[in-house]
């Protein structure tokens, strides 16, 4: 029985491809971007999650944990040294207000198909289906291509959202099993890409370039995350802008305007490294979205349309 | 400005933007009724108790002196007509001025100075005409009405546990009504029905052990035909001296079109959609005059009824499209005009509501079983969109033939966020209506009324009895027959709940103590009904139901084609999740003892703090509302088990009603919750039970298909029907993305949901409004089946609808 990881269901979801969604959320991601707003998708491991604003400050934790974890300091501070913990998850179990959980759990193909099949009617009157999203799907190659394979057998429409980083052999196999690409370009400078992201850009552009190639090119969705001073530059828009106008067919662009998440990282013990803060100035969105307008593209913002 | 305020202003602006009278006659009339102050007006009452006083023969039957009676009203009621209104009559001295019920429930004094003084929803009554109470009206009905009669023929122990608040009883303050105008209406007049009624008295055979109770009620029957016809006729007079008076000869001509109107109908069926609605109205005045019926009245299927009337006017040309909206605006604002009556018993806290349930259904399916939708029914949505009153409400019917684009257009009219249009699944109230043995082309021409009530529109009374307080017999269970509020018992002693050895002996234990309740409600329900049979018969109503004049016996006695007597479940949710807390945390996990629990329960949970919080989390305890079997099991389980049970009971002795259930709760799970204390489900003693059947508040963390798969696991075709509140945020009525809305809503009804409703709001406005209620004071909120003020709102009803799940998108 393949098993994979996942840190969220969500139901209900309108924006991650056609109709009415279930949304998977995978665990574990090869990129290391500066500015991942997902950082609960980074590591395969499980992870203890603390939300300091729904603790109630009952101290049960502290009583049952064996390894000394988690301390109190200060003014009710709770100071969690996650390096000591085995997850055993006492402290998890007897958290009566929740604050205290894990990130992610096992599920395995069969568990997580019949969570897909419960809204069942609501894709098929709405034209809609399963998105995995993450983390990187591509990230557990089997698991997810055997539950892609078994939505197919369902009809049940799949897209993925991915950052297209995988081995071709890889991404061939699974993309037959894929209706529509969410697909991330975020730079085009192969060396800043390195720098940002932690890994080069050669296979996604390679693997872009082989989808667009074998006539898949109206299946894809671009989705440009647009970074301050990282990827908005005039430079990697006009990349991005030329690389898509030499690739046939794209016809699609989501714009996916950056949000300062720190406290997410806060929940996890994790350093958000992302050394700006503020929003993107709304002029900069809209001028990006006609520039690509311009060259013909259908453009929206976070994918509402 | 912050985000935060930036937003409110922008909600509000979306809100107020939507109210457009389209003309200015239209947005004067909606002036006068939504400014008019509301007042107890004393003429009914005063006139009612002359007429009992000093113009009764002696040797009359009960029906022949309520018919005089209504005669007598008819012929004295003041004729106020609204400064350019269309359409007349008004159940009171004029807009906003509500008659009393003495002969029903009366009120005291003291009643009618707290209405005057209260600020929630006052009624003023003036000085002069408390005195008038006083001293003609209280000392003559006194120990009269049917609320006395009523209590006198209760047991003790009824009377315990409506004490206890283990149910409330509807008919104590209104009498029965919960029914909807049919085709009936629209097709005949006043003048054909004296005939049948004159053919039916010929037919009468002497031997018929009925003989005297259909003749008398035949006799009322055409004493209360005639009483119509005098108060139409005396319209019709005033209105041709109007015009004789009238300057401006615009208003002159519609003054003297509005006196033939009213000299044609109702004594004939109507020719034309203006001469319709105006049939119509007078019908609705008629019956809230004659008494103050549950959920007043209501033309039922409008945009059926009255789509062939408006077809033949706009080919033969006498009548436009604007012309249609404008007639349908003015006959909307005469429900506004009309407020509930006046409660007795009052509070200075009870805030009670202004709004007396008239709802029109739109949209469904037809006679011949096609789709219903057609130009009428948009132009009534458009017609509501644009008044946005608290009355009429409305119902969209939803069926696998409606198409997409009527719901979204009913859909982008319920984004404004007043709560109004409900969505039903007209499909399954076919269905609801087939398995109680209604014929196929009544079942598709039925529709939904009151709250969420299913009915054979025009040929059924549906008659609710009242409110079943779930969670408080399981409190009572708990407390093995005792009322932990009042230390008294008036339950059964089902047995130690420590001492239970597994789940079911629980189960077993609360089955037996609703059957106990139930049976003492039922028995009760049926002496009432007898009450209501004899002494509070309604010749007005049974004329316009089905097939009260063929069977020549009154609507109150059993003369409707369908009878049918319902009980209203409350607090499916905190119920399911407070056994399933006990099943998973006690006989499974054993995270706690049954002692463990019940401690904390009577210390409502007091130094069980942290065990609360285990209990109240989605997380920690399963949870109703989340598509989870475990716990959704049981839902279905308790909503088969009451169905079941209930449907045991014999037929009514009187009306031959058969027993059904509805899940519906208006207000009342706060008045349950009030009398209930601290719940398994980690609920406070004290604070608001779920409501209809929703999942408890702020329970349901999985998105709103969750929330409709888990309530679409219990089978509602099995019941009348069932309330759902779910709350949106505004994004989601977006052009392309309320498409998809649409298509949940429509699997949600595949599924076999009853009925849904959207409260479109943040939490941050409604709180807003909370600390600055002078500021919102229009800001209208879907309750429980029907919308209402938000500052109106008692706070803890407040508290509950912020409470209840922001569902998110994105």
């Amino acid at each position: 029985m393949i098993k994979g990881t996942i840190f969220n269901i969500q139901k209900f979801a309108i924006y991650d491809g056609p109709g009415l969604r279930t949304l998977i959320f995978m665990k574990g991601c090869p990129l290391r971007c500066l500015w991942c707003q997902n950082p609960e998708g980074l590591t395969l491991n499980p992870q203890l999650a603390y939300h300091d604003r729904i603790c109630i400050h009952c101290h049960t934790c502290v009583k049952v944990c064996q390894l000394n974890v988690i301390k109190i300091e200060g003014d009710d501070t709770h100071i969690i040294d996650r390096g000591k913990c085995n997850m055993c998850r006492r402290c998890i179990n007897v958290c009566p207000s929740g604050a205290l959980s894990v990130i992610g759990r096992e599920i395995s193909v069969d568990d997580l198909i019949k969570e897909i099949e419960r809204d069942m009617i609501y894709y098929d009157s709405s034209g809609g289906g399963v998105t995995f999203s993450g983390g990187e799907p591509l990230f557990q190659p089997q698991f997810l291509y055997e539950s892609l394979k078994k939505c197919k057998e369902l009809s049940i429409h799949t897209t993925i959202e991915t950052s297209g980083y995988a081995n071709q052999q890889i991404f061939k196999k699974i993309s037959e099993k894929v209706d529509l690409f969410l697909y991330d370009v975020k730079i085009v400078d192969e060396e800043l890409h390195k720098k940002y992201t932690g890994v080069s850009n050669r296979k996604i552009l390679s693997n872009l370039r082989f989808l667009v190639m074998s006539g898949r090119g109206k299946d894809i969705i671009i989705r440009i995350p647009l970074i301050p001073t990282i990827t908005d530059t005039d430079e990697n828009i006009g990349n991005i802008m030329r690389l898509l106008l030499s690739l046939k067919d794209i016809e699609e662009v989501h714009l996916l305007p950056f949000h300062d998440v720190h406290e997410k990282y806060n929940y996890l013990g994790m350093t958000y490294r992302m050394p700006i803060h503020q929003q993107l100035k709304i002029e900069r969105i809209k001028s990006i979205k006609e520039e690509f307008e311009k060259k013909g593209f259908y453009v929206s913002l976070w994918g509402v349309k | 400005m912050t985000i935060l305020n930036e937003s409110i202003v922008k909600e509000v602006e979306r809100r107020r933007e939507r109210i457009k009278p389209f003309n200015e006659r239209i947005a004067r009339l909606r002036e006068l009724t939504t400014q008019s102050i509301v007042k107890v007006s004393v003429e009914r009452a005063k006139l009612l108790t002359e007429f009992y006083r000093d113009h009764i023969r002696e040797g009359l039957s009960i029906p022949v002196q309520r018919a005089l009676a209504f005669k007598y009203l008819m012929e004295n009621v003041s004729l106020p007509v609204e400064p350019g209104q269309l359409i007349v009559g008004i159940r009171g001295t004029g807009v906003n001025e509500v008659p009393t019920y003495p002969e029903i429930n009366l009120h005291t004094v003291d009643d009618l100075k707290i209405l005057n003084e209260r600020e929630i929803m006052p009624y003023k009554v003036t000085y002069e005409d408390i005195k008038i109470y006083e001293e003609e009206i209280i000392p003559f009905w006194k120990g009269r009405t049917i609320r006395d009669i009523l209590f006198v023929n209760m047991s003790r122990e009824w009377i315990d546990a409506y004490e206890a608040g283990i149910w409330t009883e509807f008919m104590e303050q209104r009498p029965p009504g919960h029914t909807a105008g049919g085709e009936r209406i629209f097709k005949i007049g006043v003048l054909d029905i004296k005939k049948r009624i004159r053919e039916k008295i010929s037919q009468l055979d002497r031997k018929d052990p009925e003989y005297l109770e259909k003749l008398e009620e035949l006799k009322a029957m055409d004493i209360v035909a005639d009483a119509i016809l005098i108060y139409a006729e005396r319209y019709a007079k005033l209105l041709s001296d109007m015009a004789e008076k009238e300057t401006d000869s615009e208003r002159r001509r519609e003054l003297k079109d509005m006196a033939e109107i009213c000299r044609w109908v109702p004594a004939n069926a109507p020719r034309t959609f203006w001469e319709a609605l105006q049939h119509y109205w007078f019908i609705h005045v008629g019956i809230t005059y004659e008494t103050n019926p549950w959920d007043s009245f209501t033309p039922g299927r409008l945009d059926l009824w009255l789509y062939p009337f408006y077809k033949r006017d706009i080919d033969e040309g006498r009548l436009t499209r604007e012309k249609a909206k404008e007639l349908l605006a003015c006959f909307f604002l005469k429900f506004n005009s009309q407020p509930a009556p006046p409660k007795v018993g009052v509070t200075h806290e009870e805030s009670s509501t202004y709004n007396d349930f008239s709802k029109i259904n739109i949209g469904g399916i037809r006679e011949d079983g096609k789709c219903n939708v057609n130009e009428l029914s948009y132009l009534i949505l458009e017609v509501y969109d644009e008044l946005r009153t608290l009355q009429p409400n409305f119902a969209v019917l939803v069926s696998e033939k409606t198409p997409d684009n009527f719901l979204i257009q009913a859909l982008k009219v319920a984004s404004a966020g007043f709560g109004e249009p409900p969505f039903f699944n007209h499909d399954g109230v076919i269905v609801k209506m087939l398995r109680q043995g209604k014929s196929l082309e009544d079942a598709r021409l039925s529709g939904v009324s009151g709250c969420v009530e299913s009915g054979a529109f025009g040929k059924e009374a549906y008659i609710l009895t009242g409110y079943f307080n779930l969670p408080k017999i399981l409190e009572i269970t708990l407390n093995n027959g005792v009322d932990p509020r009042t230390g008294k018992k008036i339950g059964l002693e089902t047995g130690k709940p420590d001492e239970f050895k597994n789940f079911e002996e629980l189960w077993n234990a609360f089955l037996k103590q609703v059957k106990y309740f139930l049976d003492l409600k039922m028995e009760g329900n049926d002496i009432i009904e007898a009450i209501y049979a004899k002494y509070m018969p309604v010749p007005f109503l049974s004329l316009w139901i089905e097939d009260c004049v063929e069977n020549c016996k009154d609507y109150n006695v059993g003369g409707a084609r369908y009878n049918t007597q319902y009980i209203q479940m409350v607090g499916l949710g905190t119920v399911t999740d407070s056994l399933v807390a006990i099943k998973y945390h006690v006989f499974e996990n054993k995270t706690f003892t049954m002692s463990d629990i019940l401690n904390a329960l009577g210390r409502n949970f007091e130094g069980y703090e942290l065990m609360m919080e285990l209990l109240r989390n989605p997380e920690k305890t399963p949870k109703y509302g989340n598509d989870d079997d475990y716990v959704d099991d049981l839902a279905v389980r308790i909503v088969k088990t009451l169905s079941e049970l209930v449907e045991s009971y014999p037929q009514s002795p009187t009306r031959k009603a058969s027993k059904r259930v509805y899940w519906l709760p208006t207000t009342v799970h706060v008045y349950f919750g009030k009398v209930t204390g601290a719940t398994p489900d980690g609920r406070r003693a004290g604070f608001p039970v779920s409501e209809g059947i929703s999942p408890v508040q702020g329970m349901d963390r999985k998105g709103i298909t969750a929330t409709f798969n888990s309530v679409a696991k219990c089978d509602w075709d099995k019941t009348g029907g069932a309330l759902l509140n779910v709350k949106l945020s505004p994004e989601i009525f977006e052009e392309e993305n309320v498409k998809k809305l649409v298509q949940a809503i429509r699997s949600f009804f595949r599924l076999g949901g009853h009925h849904v409703q959207f409260n479109v709001i943040s939490t941050e406005v409604l709180k807003e409004a909370q600390k600055r209620p002078k500021d919102f004071q229009d800001l209208m909120v879907r309750v429980a089946g029907y919308s209402d003020y938000f500052v109106k709102l008692p706070k803890a009803l407040q508290d509950e609808i912020i409470a209840r799940a922001e569902k998110k998108f994105i």
